[in-house]
């Protein structure tokens, strides 16, 4: 069992050693605004145990016959975090099951790679919460290229916010987009990271003057075309024939085709995901979990702590 | 007209001994962005490829900018990426190699030049001289944040794909960029900092 908890979604989610999804549920957080990380992890304390007790009952199954207890021990917000990781070790405890903590980041890629069949890819992992671009060598996920500032789900979610257009602000910018034409906005790339607070102002100044639609569109454009690029010369430098995408803006129609494009001109394969584990799940985690297990690694109680900015490439692949 | 080079976004082609470096459309981008990104980095490679020259960096020499095509043609130099090297280099050719590329980091910033892209896929091994190609993401800045996020970029770099040697290759390059640049020091302080500030930067006691 994994139980996904490192922001506003809530997930818990059964697989079995053989890489088969029992059960993946994920409970979304209502927002009117931003995440209040406390808020949020009241929301995952008083919902786990429903939860937990509806993913068993969906599976047919009773803690007893589960083999493993996987909770997301971070990257995220330190209050969730907490609520996940205090959660998974009591059930665990409890149930004298195995616990391990593992990376949120990571979980993404090997779920991406489960469900699409992606051997060696390069990842484009692009949340609320994240964004990087990684691809696999000598035993970890190396970070070619990353966010310096906020995430681009992060950038479109604020923008929408601010102009009320609700949350989650993806759907609602990619919708208005459809009928915007383009209008020049601040495109930020050092090297192979991504900037996009400066991005995330400069739209919001020119939505105070500009149609909506335009500036949407631009935002998107813009926003994409950055990621695009970095995933593009990642995809050259690290040679890589597939490039995944993970993370909930990977639902985005645009940016898959943009990547789609891309992929393409290199000759390269786009895998994507079923939406259901494109963005934060708890199958995930509950994969990552049998993968880390059935490797080797374990961990005591008292190495279970959360790890708020824990990096992707500081993860030991001991299972590739 | 031979291919030389086929990168992320340019193709390299040699034409009568001259090297013509073509940034490609982008299919994938909308036209009025593609547009505008292939001719401010042709602009701008042009102009700081001749500044960097200037302040005694070895690099190509431009001969012509055609902003209507996004081409530009500039001098051959037979070398050889030293990305493709690293891994066969003994431990004194790597700080010999990584000395010298922080010196010439060391000679960009001091004269105001922010390379933008600073990766050992841009740096050019020829004999013993090293050349610094590829400043198409460059600008002209003296402040410290944009030196700093120059350095960020090529330790990033050096941690994604030249991990066996890390240690050894920042050493030696920033032995050779403070050899080169009086405000070596803080420029470094400034990219530690931005690091820190990062998405993921993870504090430990």
């Amino acid at each position: 069992m994994g139980i996904e908890g490192t922001a506003e979604k809530l997930g818990v989610g059964i697989v079995s050693d053989s890489g088969e999804i029992l059960v993946n549920r994920v409970k979304h957080m209502k927002l009117a605004e931003g995440i209040h990380p406390s808020e949020a992890a009241q929301h995952h304390a008083a919902h786990l145990p429903s939860l937990v007790r509806q993913a068993l009952e969906e599976a047919g199954l009773e803690m007893r016959e589960l083999s493993l207890i996987a909770f997301s021990r971070g990257p995220g917000l330190g209050p969730c975090l907490r609520v996940a990781a205090v959660a998974a070790r009591t059930l665990a405890l409890k149930h004298r099951l195995p616990l391990l903590g593992v990376n949120h980041c990571v979980a993404h890629i090997e779920i991406g790679r489960l469900t699409t069949g992606a051997e060696d890819p390069l990842t484009v992992y692009v949340s609320g919460g994240n964004t990087q671009v990684t691809a696999f060598a000598k035993g970890r996920y190396r970070v070619f290229g990353e966010t310096i500032d906020i995430a681009l789900g992060n950038c479109i979610d604020q923008f929408a916010r601010e102009l009320g257009l609700g949350m989650p602000g993806g759907p609602a910018v990619e919708k208005l987009a459809k009928k915007g034409s383009y209008l020049p906005l601040p495109y930020v790339v050092k090297g192979m990271d991504l900037s996009y607070s400066g991005l995330l102002t400069a739209a919001l100044r020119l939505a105070e003057k500009e149609s909506l639609a335009d500036v949407c569109f631009s935002l998107q454009e813009t926003a994409f075309a950055m990621l695009v690029e970095v995933a593009e010369r990642a995809l050259v430098q690290a040679e890589k024939r597939e490039v995944l995408l993970a993370g909930g803006v990977g639902v985005n129609v645009r940016l898959q085709e943009m990547l789609g494009e891309m992929c393409s001109e290199q000759g390269a394969e786009l895998l994507v995901p079923p939406a259901e584990v494109l963005g934060d799940n708890g199958a995930m985690i509950a994969w990552l979990g049998v993968l880390s297990y059935l490797a080797g690694a374990r961990q005591r109680l008292e190495e279970t702590q959360v790890r708020q900015r824990w990096r992707t490439d500081e993860v030991d692949v001991l299972w590739r | 007209m031979e291919v030389i080079a086929r990168g992320a976004e340019a193709v390299l082609y040699l034409s009568d001994g001259v090297v013509v470096k073509h940034r490609i459309r982008k299919s994938y981008r909308s036209p009025e962005l593609d547009e505008m990104l292939r001719t401010t980095r042709t602009k701008r490679e042009a102009r700081l490829l001749a500044l960097a020259k200037r302040a005694g960096v070895p690099a190509p020499v431009v001969l012509d900018v055609d902003l209507e095509e996004k081409k530009l043609c500039m001098s051959f130099i037979r070398g050889e990426k030293l990305s493709r090297l690293v891994d066969g280099m003994e431990e004194e050719e790597l700080v010999r190699v990584f000395t010298l590329a922080g010196e010439l980091a060391g000679r960009l910033h001091r004269s105001g030049i922010i390379h933008g892209d600073l990766t050992t896929a841009n740096m050019l091994l020829s004999g013993k001289r090293l050349h610094l190609i590829d400043f198409g993401l460059g600008e002209v800045s003296r402040s410290l944040e944009a030196a700093g996020t120059d350095l960020l970029v090529f330790r990033k770099c050096v941690r994604s794909t030249h991990f066996n040697h890390e240690e050894l290759i920042m050493d030696s390059f920033l032995s050779g960029y403070r050899r080169s640049f009086e405000q070596a020091e803080q420029t470094i302080e400034r990219m530690l900092g931005i690091e820190r500030r990062g998405r993921y930067f993870e504090h430990r006691g």
